[in-house]
Parts: structure tokens; sequence; C-alpha cells
């Protein structure tokens, strides 16, 4: 292994490479074209496939077919591009489609600012297609994290047949920091297993949380559809149908805590504050946690990397540790509204800039003294 | 705390200070083994405009990345200095190109004639950035010169190594001079 140093969205195209990922489908759009730059250049080397779709829409179509025919797939894009992929976000979430969507945010709303760095997209990750869905985000705060959380990505994306957002920014994306990366054989990559014979094969079965994948071409036959299905895949209106779906799908992640929900929690015996943060935002809050306890003063620090599902047990036990809550974000208060709802509006205290500038440890050190 | 140094390397766009900053943060983090991180920021312009790159280096964990209160900063160009020589901290330390800034009469600076160095030295002033990398390190020593030079002539083009070697040594020598003078 040696050190490189390397902007997060070129780890991320590597992280992807590492996990398995053989094709890639987007239209670039800054800040994140350097993934793109990389899928070009380095998955021809490994027998993958790139193609620059015509815009999002069919980006995101294009990466959800591919898994189907077999292969594991991503695109990546930001604000503009992820508002144009909702539609058929929702369709590999009904279908269950593995596949990573990565969004390096900028500032938005709309074209907004293109080199400005934001965490405006928190909550249209959870929200942006329409019904109640599962749906997995991960969040980077280093060159180095993104790499690994892309990984992580596919392989949630795979074990739990939904797709995953890594939810990332400019900051992330753009910066250029070292990393050692690993021997890409050795990365663990999950890979379905389908024992069951054609014949009987039933892709949507209810009888275990996330039914095997069998991918399309391998004498495998089954539908796919936006419809709410039975367990081969053919439109049913059946309540007796509908529901075991609707039952295992909307649970299929809260079952599975552990695997899903990263975090770090670092509490000191004591401390009466606390700060949440995620993505770029968590290195400033890291900051200045460092100087206050540098000054002697104690305080809770918690690190998302999953924001979606909300780890909300961890913000739980964080909210009865200390008597407030600090939450800096990128944005007019996103994943504030989670920790709010989790530790008591009251908690919380919101720490917000949304001018494309990151926020600042002074910032989040005079919030300490609101 | 571990001590960082922040450092913002700023010019017209086009001439070469984000890959200065590249650079610096390579030999700091590959050569030396320290912790570096690089940010920049830069307009829709492909020239012109001011561009600035971002170089935090620590011997411990860097946490917000970017520069907060900068401990040099490099200014290339007028536009530049206007920009940024206020963001130097109180006794930090800003080097410019004296041919190519006007200095206010308050300011202190290192006047260094950087594009005319890399004119008389290698013939092109696109070597302005690795001059400046070279007066940076002479003056503050934030990377040590082996590392500086490793990561110039591993981001130099085929054919151009000694070409900017040479840039680099004119930097070095010219805080030499700066110094005895």
């Amino acid at each position: 292994m040696s050190v490189k140093l390397m902007q997060g969205n070129e780890a991320i195209a590597l992280g992807a490479i590492a996990a398995g990922c053989r094709f890639y489908a987007g239209y670039p759009i800054t800040p994140s074209s350097e993934v793109a730059e990389v899928m070009a250049r380095e998955l021809p080397k490994v027998g993958g496939k790139f193609i620059q779709m015509e815009d999002e829409i069919a980006s995101m179509a294009a990466i959800i077919g591919a898994r189907v025919g077999g292969l594991k797939s991503m695109t990546a894009t930001s604000g503009p591009g992820f508002s144009l992929m909702q539609e058929n976000l929702g369709y590999a979430v009904m279908a269950e489609i593995p596949c990573v969507v990565v969004n390096v945010q900028r500032l938005g709303p709309s074209t907004g600012q293109p080199t400005a760095a934001s965490q405006g997209d928190v909550m249209q990750a959870r929200w942006g297609t329409h019904g109640d869905h599962p749906i997995i985000a991960l969040s980077p705060i280093s060159v180095s994290q993104a790499f690994d959380l892309t990984v992580k990505a596919f392989n949630l994306s795979e074990k739990y047949r939904t797709p995953v957002i890594l939810l990332t920014d400019e900051i992330i994306g753009h910066m250029r920091e070292p990393i050692e990366l690993p021997d890409f054989t050795t990365v663990e990559k999950y890979e379905h297993v389908v024992t069951e014979p054609p014949e009987t094969y039933k892709p949507y079965s209810n009888r275990t949380d996330v039914p095997p994948m069998a991918a399309f071409g391998r004498g495998y036959r089954y539908h796919i559809t936006g419809l709410f299905h039975d367990e081969v895949g053919f439109p049913t209106q059946r309540l007796d149908e509908v529901e075991p779906w609707l039952e295992r799908v909307n649970s299929k992640l809260e079952r599975n805590p552990d695997d899903i929900l990263l975090y770090q929690a670092d509490y000191q015996p004591g401390a009466r504050v606390a700060i949440l943060s995620y993505g770029a935002t968590a290195r400033t809050a890291r900051h200045a946690v460092k100087q206050m306890r540098a000054r002697g003063e104690k305080v809770n620090l918690f690190t998302a990397y999953t924001l979606w599902p909300f780890p909300e047990k961890a913000v739980e036990a964080l909210a009865d540790s200390v008597e407030r809550i600090i939450v800096p974000e990128m944005n007019l208060g996103q994943l504030a509204l989670e920790v709010e709802r989790v530790a008591g509006r009251r908690k919380v205290t919101r720490v917000n800039r949304a001018n494309g500038e990151m926020v600042t440890p002074d910032m989040i050190l005079a919030a300490m003294e609101r | 705390m571990d001590k960082r140094t922040e450092i913002r390397l700023a010019g017209e766009g086009g001439q070469g200070m984000i890959l200065a900053g590249i650079i610096l943060a390579e030999a700091a983090a590959i050569y030396d083994g320290k912790q570096a991180t690089q940010t920049q920021s830069y307009g829709p312009e492909a020239r012109g405009g001011a561009s600035r790159s971002e170089v935090v280096i620590s011997d411990g964990e860097i946490d917000h990345p970017e520069v907060l209160e900068a401990d040099v900063v490099v200014a290339l160009s007028q536009e530049a200095y206007k920009k940024f020589a206020g963001s130097v901290r109180p006794g930090g330390l800003l080097i410019v190109d004296e041919e190519r800034v006007t200095l206010d009469p308050e300011v202190e600076a290192v006047r260094l004639p950087i594009s005319r160095l890399a004119k008389e030295t290698t013939g092109k002033s696109i070597t302005a950035n690795t001059v400046a990398l070279g007066a940076l390190v002479g003056l503050t020593g934030v990377v040590s010169r082996q590392a500086i030079e490793k990561a110039v002539l591993a981001r130099a083009p085929k054919g151009t190594e000694e070409m900017n070697r040479r840039a680099l040594e004119a930097g070095f020598q010219a805080v030499q001079k700066l110094r005895v003078a």
C-alpha cells in the first residue's frame, strides 16, 4: 500500500470499482464530474462499461437496467441531476434493484451555484421520491472514508436490494487528502446467491427480509414493475399480496440496524453539551471539539455516517447524556429536524450556513455560548 | 492540538496556483509523511479571474480542512493580493510577485520578482508557480527541500523535469539572497 493524494470524487470512483461496480451511466455535473472522469478512464480497464447518457433521468434508468442484467452499477450527480433521478429512484426502491447514486451536494435550489458547497439535499435524499419507502444514505467525512463508504454503499445496496445514496458534498468531493488504497481483491463484496431453480424462483418472496436476486440472461425470467406486485413480480391489488410486501420492504432496513447504522459516538463523562454533525461539517465539529477539550471543557461528539435510516436510538442515547445538542449544517436545518424529533426541540441548537461556504469552528463555539 | 500551518496560494486562473497547492500537499503527505489537505476555489473562467488553492499541513490529524487564518499567503497578481492579503494572520507571511503587485503603504510583504525569475531561469513564465513554491519552502521550511523537489518532479510533464527543478532552485536562491541582504 502506498499513500496517494486524491480528491474525494476520485476515491468514490475507485471505491466503486473495488466494490465490483462494472457499469456507470451518468451526465457530468459540477461538483461531481471527477467521478465520471475516473470511471470513464478506469472502468474499461476492468471490463466494465461507461456510458454518458443524455440526461440524469436516463442515467438512473440505465443503472437500474444494468443491475437487472447482472452488473453492479452506479451514477453520480449533484442537486439538479438528483432532482431528475427521483422518479426512477423510486422505481428501484419498488422493484428492489440494487444501485448506488452519488450526490455531491452543491448550493441550491435549482442550478444554484455549481462550485459552492452545501448539505441541502438531506431531506431530498430521504423523501425526494414519492410514497413511503425505505432508503439508505451514507455521508463520508474524509477522502479515505469516501472510498470506504462507497464500498459499503454497494454492499448494503446488494444485501438489502435497495438503492443507496452516497450523500457527499462539494468539500469532500473536491478536497485532496492522503489515502492508502487497499488491494482491491481484498475488498469485501456482497454477491447474491440464488439456489432456487428458475421454475420455482420467486424474486419477491416475502418469506425472508430480502429474497436473493437473480440476474436476467442466466435462465431466470420474471416480471419487473413499479406497480405493487406479487411474489413473482406481476401487478396485484390483492391486499393479501400487497400487505406482506409493504411489511417486508418497509421494515427490511430497520430490522437490521447494526449492519446499516454507522456513526461514531465520542462521550466524555460529565459533558452537558453534545455536537452532532455529518459530512464535511463533521470535520469542523471535530476541530471545535478539540479546541474546547484543550481548554478543559467537556463535550460529547456524535458523527453520523448513516443519515438514512436516521440512527434514532443512538441519538436518543446522546440526548439522554446531555442537556443540549448543537447541530451544525451547511443548510437551513435539515438533519436538525430529525434530532429535534428524537431529542425534543428545546434541547437542540441549530448552527446553519447556507451560502456555499463551510461552517467555521468559531460558529460552533459561538453556539456554545448561546 | 497539533500545530497546523495554513497556506493560501492565489493568482490569476491559468497561473497554476491550484497545481502548486496540490504539489505542496503531495510534498507534505507523500514525501514528508505529514497530514495535508488541499482545497480550492475557482471561478467559472478557465483563465483570468482570481483562483486560489489552500493547503493545510500538520503533524497530526487535520479536522477543519480549509484555511481559517492564513500563516502564509502567496499572491501572484494584483487581484489575488487585493482579495487575500488581508487574510494573513498577524505575524504571518505575505509573499508577492513584486512586478505584478503594488503593495499598499502599510502592508509588509516579502517582495520577489517571481514571474521575471521564472522567465529568466527557464524562459517560460508559466514556471512562476514552481518558483513561488521554491521561495515559499525556502522561507518557511513547511516541507523539506527534498520533499518539494520530489513532488515537483513527480508532477512535471516528461521532458520538463530539469526546467522545473531549475525553477524551484531559482525560488530557493531568491530567498537565500534575501536572508543575506
